[in-house]
């Protein structure tokens, strides 16, 4: 499948990043510090072209398969790292996300094929397709913030214990650019995700009618909407940033991943029509 | 290649030597414009800074830099013999390369000898006196000292306290820009921290003393603000690098000030610069989120640490020049054949063409194909007849006999016209 193999040959350009990432935390990327970014920059365009003939494959633009939601996620995740980049020109963030769109392009490339599982009936194509993008991108934004208050907690302990300029965390951005970077993250991503969460409910309630709602899947949404709001409300109001807000973050990341997850054990949010 | 350095520097001579030696800004297109009327200078570039005094050659042998400086500054070349340092070809390549990466300065690493190189390039490059050699060691010696900078960490740590401070400081708030310094106790060091914040960029400063008149005359050199020093707590809310110097002898900031600071300003970062002893802020006040404590010894341990890491980093950068001045080497080795081989075409050429008109005028009309055939078949002979020489003469650049086969060759086709190499 052609799909398929542009995705492979992007995948091995992320390889580099997921290399970089790694031996980051050996100290000895000299060599990958020039080639990552080009590498994984050229990987973004095959996966873009593997989605778009994908789609055409498909017949649909929506994701039909949980993999092939998975190389959407992995693309959004790459345009908000070079987002990222080009505002604050802040590479480390790469060490979180070139991992994690290593694994799930991977998970993509290893069974994703368009014609694999049944297309659910969708209620109405318009719908999944905003619903679908307002999410992705809400996760994507929310596993920034998240990254952002982990590496704040490393500049933080860097600069208290006085570990010095040299090493290789010296090298993270300074604490205000991270907290900058985690903070837009925060107050970008959360309409996405609140306006991507009413529109699937618009959509399942149009489909199931109430039931829905009792879902395990809802539900942890649900749960991951109210600790955002939380992490949004407190930094807003009193300003938490370093420990509190990151176990906040955590938090919040972690319902993601359970929400995410859901997919495989929900009744109703699935690919393979109930 | 015949590059011939000679100079002074920090390390050769003591002061009063540099400056007998260094020539005023206005002087220099005399100096340069003197230089090359040396005989036997072909092209000239003269290097003074506070630390050094350089002239930069490219000369033939036998000309005379030790005389030329004697003479031109008046000084008796006797006296200065012990004090100068000279290098030629090689030597002298590794020595601009150095020069210009920065590994030859006073303190290593720093950033304005390259634009101090750059400004004497330009100017003797627009005075004539630069063409081909110099052109192309000093082109090389700016890429060497680039790559020297982003190859290695050499010019990225501070060394002195003021700078540690400052570095620091942008580690925190990334950009000083709109941040407010506020110092308390207004003495000389608190002075020197705060102009080097403020060459950096921090715009607010507000100073309290126990003596008020001290703290409104230092804020007023500042264009800044003088707050009560019974404010002090008060005042604080409004900082974000707060610059201790007083000579208080319990802390004026104590855990619970921390405390209530933080809450003050909403959680935002503070970063305390402590250089009181003794100490001005309690070390426990650094266990607070958010609170950055650093005092003499912790911003002194920083900038030794700096100063071991750029000894390492200068280690590394002596070897990326190593590299450099063989490949620079054997890159002039190997111009240096260039016109044998383009006049050893030339005579070829010359013997071809004279060849095929003799033989057209005998062969009376003849088609095109007949031509282009005589002209391929001729081209053909002698492009098969010169590829040996011609290898030869290009791989043989690090060949011990390299000039006896380059002379060898040039006698046997009898090429007098160009300059006999070197």
């Amino acid at each position: 499948m052609l799909p398929l193999f542009w995705l492979r040959v992007a995948l091995s350009l992320y390889g580099v990043g997921l290399l970089y990432a790694l031996a980051s935390f050996w100290g000895g990327r000299k060599v990958l510090t020039r080639i990552t970014l080009p590498a994984v920059g050229l990987g973004m365009v095959f996966h873009f072209v593997s989605i778009i003939e994908n789609a055409m494959f498909s017949g649909t633009w929506a994701p039909t398969s949980m993999h092939g939601l998975e190389s959407l996620l992995a693309f959004v995740l790459m345009v908000f790292f070079f987002i990222v980049y080009a505002r604050y020109r802040a590479t480390s963030p790469g060490l979180a996300v070139f991992p994690l769109v290593f694994w799930l392009t991977f998970s993509a490339s290893s069974y994703a094929s368009p014609t694999e599982p049944s297309a659910p009936i969708f209620v109405s194509l318009q719908w999944i397709y905003i619903h679908v993008a307002l999410i992705l991108i809400g996760y994507s934004a929310l596993f920034f913030s998240f990254i952002a208050s982990i590496l704040y907690l490393i500049q933080e302990r860097n600069l208290k214990t006085k570990a010095g300029m040299s090493g290789f965390w010296s090298r993270l951005p300074a604490l205000a650019t991270i907290d900058e970077i985690g903070f837009k993250c925060l107050i970008w991503g959360f309409p996405f995700m609140t306006l991507g969460l009413i529109a699937g409910s618009i959509l399942a309630e149009a489909r199931f009618g109430t039931r829905y709602f009792a879902d395990p899947k809802i539900l942890l949404s649900g749960l991951m909407w109210v600790v955002y709001m939380v992490l949004l409300y407190t930094r807003w109001n009193a300003g938490w940033r370093g420990r509190r807000a990151a176990y906040l973050a955590t938090f919040a990341f972690a319902a993601a991943v359970l929400a995410w997850a859901a997919n495989n054990f929900s009744q109703t949010h699935r690919f393979i029509a109930p | 290649m015949n590059f011939h350095v000679i100079g002074v520097n920090h390390n050769s001579a003591p002061l009063e030597v540099r400056e007998r030696l260094a020539v005023p800004e206005a002087q220099l297109p005399d100096a340069v414009r003197s230089l090359v009327q040396q005989p036997g200078v072909d092209e000239g570039m003269v290097l003074s800074t506070c630390n050094r005094v350089e002239v930069l050659t490219s000369a033939r042998n036998g000309a005379d830099l030790r005389g030329f400086l004697g003479s031109y500054f008046g000084v008796n070349p006797a006296a200065l013999n012990s004090h100068i340092y000279e290098f030629q070809q090689r030597e002298a390549v590794r020595h601009v390369f150095r020069v210009a990466s920065s590994l030859d300065s006073m303190v290593v690493g720093e950033p304005q000898i390259l634009g101090q190189v750059k400004e004497a390039y330009a100017l003797a490059r627009g005075l004539g006196a630069i063409h081909s050699a110099l052109d192309a060691l000093l082109s090389r010696a700016f890429a060497v000292a680039k790559r020297v900078r982003s190859e290695t960490a050499i010019g990225s740590s501070s060394v002195s306290i003021a700078s540690v401070a400052v570095q620091l400081a942008e580690k925190i708030f990334g950009s000083l820009e709109d941040k407010t310094v506020y110092l308390v106790g207004a003495g000389k060091m608190a002075e020197l921290a705060a102009r080097h914040l403020i060459a950096h960029g921090a715009k607010n400063i507000i100073v309290s003393n126990r003596t008020h008149e001290r703290a409104v005359e230092l804020a007023e050199s500042f264009g800044g603000k003088a707050a009560p020093f019974e404010l002090l707590h008060e005042t604080a809310d409004h900082a974000d690098i707060i610059l201790t110097s007083t000579g208080a002898p319990e802390p004026l900031f104590r855990r619970e000030h921390g405390e209530r600071l933080r809450k003050g300003r909403r959680n935002r970062p503070v970063f305390f610069i402590d250089i009181a002893v003794p100490r001005n802020v309690h070390p426990d006040v650094n266990k607070l989120d958010g609170m950055f404590v650093y005092d003499v010894d912790d911003l002194q341990s920083v900038a030794t640490d700096n100063a071991a890491e750029r000894k390492k980093e200068a280690e590394r950068a002596e070897k990326i020049i190593e590299l450099e001045v063989d490949r620079f080497a054997s890159r002039m080795k190997s111009l240096a054949v260039v016109p044998t081989i383009l006049s050893l075409q030339e005579y070829c050429e010359t013997i071809r063409q004279a060849e095929v008109d003799r033989i057209r005028g005998k062969l009376g009309t003849i088609t095109p194909e007949q031509e282009a055939a005589i002209e391929a078949m001729t081209r053909g002979i002698i492009n098969k007849l010169l590829h040996t020489p011609i290898t030869t003469l290009k791989s043989s650049t690090d060949h011990p006999e390299a000039a006896t086969i380059h002379e060898m060759i040039r006698r046997l086709f009898n090429l007098n016209t160009g300059n006999p190499k070197e």
